[in-house]
């Protein structure tokens, strides 16, 4: 084990007082003897131990590098003119600085996550002990923490086991960053290979973190029946004191509603969220409601109806505290890493802080005892609550149709504008006044203000669009079902075998933030289109937010629709960010449990199986942040192919196969040891598709792998020709490289594929027992 | 016509190297009669019928008519081709296409060799201009020229940010000097 300096092991020990055998001691720790399978080559892997995987998904799936601009401005060297074949006074060139952007992301997408790990354990530790087991779904799971297992190679069952496993995050985290300093590092695919490792490092961070929380918090426990919840602005009843929580670390929200059942107010104070804390406050409590994900942080606040709002870390606003302080609504800063300027004062009495909050002393404070927020938060806001009377910044139509008049049409809100919504235009109407084209905006908006802060005028363009919306959005309500966690072995066993041989016909992740390039409304229809067509749909994040966000003609959302089990034509909450790695986890347990690979420590063998056999497609349709880019990483690693919304083409690299260069999509048969061309299957690993149509015929071609049996291969070739037919018009033009024998073909679209077998001079191949990796040929000789 | 070139999203800074401006259309015609090996790609947004856009999807089937330059359609644009009865050369994602046409030793859809000038218009904005600067960076054989009627700095060349009446009356002036209808 690299992790540890010291092992001593002892085949038998004869002492005075007993005999001992089989004792393996390290330092620090005693080694898990009682775990009968075999440990695999990578425990606890250093940044180059999978170097060589890695390379051979570089080598098919080539970096497209798309950077902002020509330049390297990390060091006082630079500027640095990179374009062309320059090269900077460090000696990088633009493919490498391209990918040290790359690596630097998803650096700080795996540092949040697993600080976030981290604090969550300190916590729990100092408040429950080092030996609170870990339950993350009782009898229902004995292979808990899959990824922990796969990538450090040990099996965590207290508090305390998680930290080895922590540890080892944080130390990759700063062995990759370090690579990223000027004069390290110097080839891009090296660069491409720390990230997929800080990628895989961001995978157990977050899992550490979810399996911290689902344990001793009590969230739902693999339960494909958890509760639904409500979600939307008019979810809550907002007459009563409401505290909106926002971020992503849940520890203090909790307080708050620990406070409220000690001191039975449950009911008498509403609690509402946004982002990821928000779905996991309704995984420890049903009181608690969702108003929707990141985006709606500014239209929430400046509708006025927070009477008090703490927020911890991740993804929030970082003028949060200034536009709370517009509508005279206290703050409490719960996380270090999110001080807003505010004085510390976890040590000061609760009553002087409620007295400084109440009577608007202070716009905010800074607690870290997340119990003192609790108390602060729930006695503050009842008193606050009647003095603010739910005061708003939002104008009245008469001041948007005067600033609509007064508007001189210069067009630098529409070019600040991230979607280019026509706010000239809805300004024009306004002027007449008619709102309808800023309800319209609204709608579509991110959320951003970016429009608000170009505004020579100094319009509150944003404030505008909420106005205009607001008939509509106060009154929405939607179900979600509440974050479920991981998935039982029970429903692995039983999807297991159809998820590999292609039966069922895919699993689609999707997964995120919520920068979309038009709404909501995206992220609903492609769950919907999929779990019509029975494949596993899995959700987390602000996507699972989204995806509650439309009804259908009977007011129903699709997770009143749709079963909640990891099963055919389900639609799965797994949870907050942190919970993604359930979805890994699955794919891993698959590995397991159907096929009975040995998973401790053996991360090459079992990425190789999945990039092979397990037909898994993410999609985060609205990703914007470093996180996100790390997430997706973790999935690359494993072979999963991830694909971004328009937006994600600015995370500045894809990795892309080349259809057209069959010599790429050779597999090694491991029965017999002879390559075998498979078809590009899948065609890549990260891409972005263009519009929502094209990110659902891409998700039905990505699902397809080598080891699909014809029976399989057919249905999903089902889908992606009809997705093709119905969302493009026509058939596709690649169909004859993903049929590799008649059987095929699926039997209602016989004729037109024969056909194009024919044009295309097609010939059959063979189905392999599918590996890119050499060692795992079983004939010799 | 202005010959003003700022980005038109306003922090989409590029440089120091920024797409020359093209200040008449018939410099724009005059670059396509040159090329060798031309390809127009056409993203979604040509498919679209506002106010702000006009339907530019109509004035690359002109285009074609008027060049025979092979027309790439990214995402679900073909649909509107083909609801037309025009069937471009392909249908691919921009990223598949950029992917190629960043490859020196791709020899096009036709296998005759690879494109000397990649038009590009119908993209989002942010999406196009990441594009066109992974091309400017690494396919240094390959010219293109952003048709959107945006200033895009990672073009070889670019309109600037123009008004739809000149846009539109910029390609009635192109498509007349190509010899088109």
């Amino acid at each position: 084990m690299a992790k540890k300096g010291l092992v001593v092991k002892v085949k038998e020990l004869k002492t005075n007082i007993a005999v001992v055998k089989g004792l393996e001691v390290s330092i620090g720790k005693i080694v898990d003897d009682t775990w009968e399978e075999p440990e695999g080559p990578t425990p606890f892997p250093s940044m180059t131990d999978l170097r060589d995987w890695d390379f051979k998904l570089l080598q098919r799936y080539k970096p497209f590098y798309l950077p902002f601009c020509d330049v390297c401005c990390l060091c006082t060297f630079g500027k640095c003119d990179l374009s062309g074949d320059k090269r900077g006074a460090c000696g990088l060139n633009m493919a490498a600085q391209s990918s040290r952007i790359v690596l630097l992301a998803c650096c700080i997408g795996a540092a949040t996550h697993t600080a976030h790990a981290r604090h969550l354990i300190h916590h729990l530790i100092e408040k429950h002990g080092r030996n609170f087991p870990l339950d993350q779904g009782g009898l229902n799971i004995d292979i808990e923490a899959p990824v922990t297992r796969l990538v450090c190679g040990i099996r965590p069952k207290t508090l305390k086991d998680l930290e080895d496993a922590v540890e080892w995050a944080e130390e990759q985290v700063t062995h990759c960053l370090s690579a990223t300093h000027t004069g390290q590092e110097g080839s891009n695919l090296d660069f491409e290979s720390k990230a997929f490792h800080v990628g895989m490092a961001d995978q157990v961070g977050m899992e550490i973190a979810d399996l911290a929380q689902i344990s001793v918090y009590n969230f739902p426990k693999a339960d494909p029946e958890a509760p639904l919840v409500e979600l939307g602005f008019g979810a809550a009843d907002v007459k009563k004191p409401t505290i909106l929580v926002i971020g992503h670390n849940v520890p203090s929200s909790v307080g708050i509603i620990d406070y409220l059942t000690k001191k039975k107010l449950l009911g008498k104070v509403e609690v509402v969220g946004i982002c990821c804390t928000a779905i996991d406050l309704t995984r420890y409590s049903t009181a608690a409601k969702i108003v929707g994900p990141i985006s709606w942080q500014l239209k929430y606040i400046r509708s006025g109806l927070a009477d008090l709002i703490v927020v911890d870390e991740q993804c929030i606003r970082a003028d949060a505290l200034e536009e709370a302080q517009k509508v005279k609504t206290p703050v409490i800063a719960s996380s270090p890493k999110n001080c807003l300027g505010l004085e510390n004062s976890t040590d000061k009495p609760a009553n002087e802080l409620i007295s400084k909050l109440v009577e608007g002393k202070v716009p905010g404070v800074l607690i870290f005892d997340p119990e003192k927020v609790g108390e602060v938060a729930v006695e503050s806001v009842m008193a606050v609550a009647p003095k603010r009377n739910k005061f708003s910044i939002i104008p009245e139509i008469d001041e948007i149709i005067a600033a609509g008049k007064a508007c001189s049409g210069c067009n630098e809100c529409i070019r600040a504008c991230p979607n280019n919504q026509p706010i000239p235009e809805a300004m024009k109407a306004a002027a007449e006044g008619n709102l309808k084209p800023f309800a319209e905006i609204f709608d579509n908006c991110v959320g951003c203000a970016r429009c608000d802060s170009a505004c020579p005028k100094d319009f509150p363009l944003h404030s505008f669009m909420i106005k205009a919306g607001e008939d509509k959005s106060l009154s929405e309500k939607f179900m979600m079902r509440s974050g479920r966690g991981a998935i039982q072995d029970i429903e692995i066993r039983n999807v297991g075998g159809p998820i590999v041989l292609g039966e069922i016909p895919g699993i689609v992740a999707l997964v995120g933030c919520a920068n979309y390039p038009d709404g909501n409304e995206a992220v609903a229809e492609i769950a919907e289109e999929f779990a019509k067509r029975r494949y596993i749909v899995v959700l987390s994040g602000c996507a699972a937010m989204s995806a509650a966000m439309v009804k259908d003609e009977e007011g129903k959302t699709i997770y009143e629709k749709y079963p909640g089990g990891f099963e055919a034509g389900g639609v799965l909450n797994v949870g907050s960010c942190v919970a993604n790695p359930h979805i890994a986890g699955a794919a891993i347990k698959v590995a397991s449990i159907f096929a009975k690979r040995n998973i401790r420590a053996n991360y090459e063998e079992i990425a190789d199986y999945i990039h092979n056999r397990v037909g898994a497609v993410g999609l985060a349709w609205g990703a914007m942040s470093q996180k996100a880019a790390s997430i997706a990483a973790g999935f690359w690693r494993l072979g999963v192919p991830v694909i971004v919304g328009p937006h994600g083409s600015k995370y500045r690299r894809m990795l892309l196969g080349r259809k057209d260069k069959k010599e790429d999509w050779y597999v090694y048969d491991a029965r017999t040891g002879d390559k075998v061309y498979t078809g590009p299957t899948p065609e890549h690993l990260f891409t972005t598709a263009e519009t929502k149509e094209e990110a659902i015929v891409m998700i039905a071609k990505l699902c397809m792998r080598p080891n699909d049996t014809t029976k399989g291969r057919s249905m999903k070739l089902t889908h992606y020709i009809d997705l093709h037919k119905r969302y493009y018009g026509v058939m596709p033009d690649d169909v004859h490289l993903y049929v590799r024998n008649k059987m095929d073909i699926p039997i209602t679209m016989k004729p037109e594929v024969l056909k194009i077998l024919e044009e295309k001079n097609w010939k059959e191949t063979r189905i392999p027992d599918p590996t890119l990796l050499k060692r795992m040929i079983r004939k010799r000789g | 016509m202005s010959a003003k070139a700022e980005p038109w999203q306003t922090a989409e800074i590029a440089g120091p190297k920024k797409a020359l401006v093209i200040t008449k259309p018939e410099v724009a015609a005059a670059m396509i009669k040159r090329a060798k090996r031309p390809i127009l790609i056409v993203g979604h947004l040509s498919t679209k019928t506002d106010s702000d856009t006009g339907k530019m999807i109509d004035y690359t089937i002109r285009l074609n008519k008027a060049t025979g330059i092979p027309v790439v359609a990214t995402a679900h644009t073909i649909r509107e081709f083909v609801k037309q009865g025009f069937q471009p050369a392909a249908q691919m994602s921009a990223m598949d296409i950029g992917n190629r046409l960043k490859d020196p030793t791709w020899n096009g859809l036709d296998g005759k060799g690879p494109y000397d000038v990649a038009l590009f218009m119908g993209l989002p904005y942010y999406m196009e201009f990441v594009i066109l600067s992974g091309l400017k960076h690494f396919a240094t054989n390959l010219k293109t020229i952003s048709l959107d009627k945006y200033y895009d700095p990672h073009a070889s060349w670019s309109f600037p940010n123009l008004k739809v009446e000149e846009w539109t009356q910029s390609f009635e002036t192109i498509i007349k000097k190509l010899g088109g209808n």
